[in-house]
């Protein structure tokens, strides 16, 4: 009762700064503001019991990730905007409604969806570093060595783009 | 499970719709970056909430993977934006337009 509580809270809070990184006009209150949102999320997969993921989120995401643009929003000295966009014109407008309409055409479905899936019975523990390491490395070990090939190719053509002249 | 699996799912949903907003309505590049990673993780949420509600580590897997290619994106797409600056001193998407005309 009081996880599922907590669930709520952490989610209404992960919702509202998500929208303030949207809307805010300042790029580094943006930045510290998804900070908040990835460690909100994590204590949402810590409650979901996806204790490694918990961690990663916060290494990779809030470690790695936002320190690179915080980095980057420094650099190019691009704190804040001038002038707000206009927000109502027609074509905001209009992709607005088909935002809400995709929204609810989800919602719908996956309420409908998930009545036809059936839970199985027992509880195995999966979240922690063995489970995951044992299907990382035997079923699904060629993903791995891909992702490892696409690290190396980013890192190559990361260190391409920031050449002096290109 | 702590929630029922739709709440897990229309957070998700959520989640995602406000990334979506924020690349359609924001013209700086570096939000739109930021948005792009909310989905991700809006996607990686949804991803979670199934592992868990089905007892199977696959959909953690894919979600460890999502997360090394947002790293690969991130630094890609930042190297590129910084490359951009440099041509432009802009990060307006609206005066991006090297291939229009």
């Amino acid at each position: 009762m009081t996880l599922s509580l907590l669930f709520y809270i952490v989610s209404t809070l992960t919702i509202g700064s998500a929208l303030l990184v949207v809307l805010n006009r300042n790029a580094v209150y943006s930045a510290v503001l998804l900070v908040f949102t990835f460690f909100n999320l994590s204590i949402l997969y810590l409650l979901l019991e996806a204790y490694f993921l918990a961690v990663l989120e916060i290494l990779i995401y809030a470690g790695a990730i936002m320190v690179l643009f915080l980095f980057v929003i420094m650099l190019l000295n691009v704190g804040r905007e001038r002038v707000l966009p206009k927000m109502m014109s027609f074509q905001r407008a209009v992709s607005l409604f088909l935002l809400v309409i995709f929204f609810i055409g989800v919602s719908l479905f996956t309420i409908q969806g998930v009545q036809d899936l059936h839970q199985p019975a027992g509880s195995v523990s999966i979240g922690n570093v063995t489970a995951i390491g044992e299907a990382l490395f035997s079923k699904y070990l060629f993903p791995f060595e891909i992702a490892s090939i696409l690290l190396l190719v980013a890192l190559i053509g990361t260190v391409y783009l920031a050449k002096r002249k290109i | 499970m702590v929630v029922p699996l739709e709440h897990v799912i229309i957070l998700s949903g959520l989640l995602f719709s406000i990334g979506v907003m924020g690349v359609l309505f924001r013209r700086n590049a570096i939000i739109i970056f930021m948005s792009i990673e909310l989905m991700l993780n809006a996607v990686n949420l949804a991803l979670v909430g199934f592992s868990r509600y089905h007892n199977n580590v696959d959909g953690q897997v894919f979600v460890f993977l999502v997360m090394t290619l947002a790293a690969a994106e991130v630094s890609v797409g930042l190297a590129i934006i910084v490359a951009l600056f440099r041509n432009r001193q802009t990060v307006n998407i609206n005066e991006m337009n090297l291939m229009k005309n």
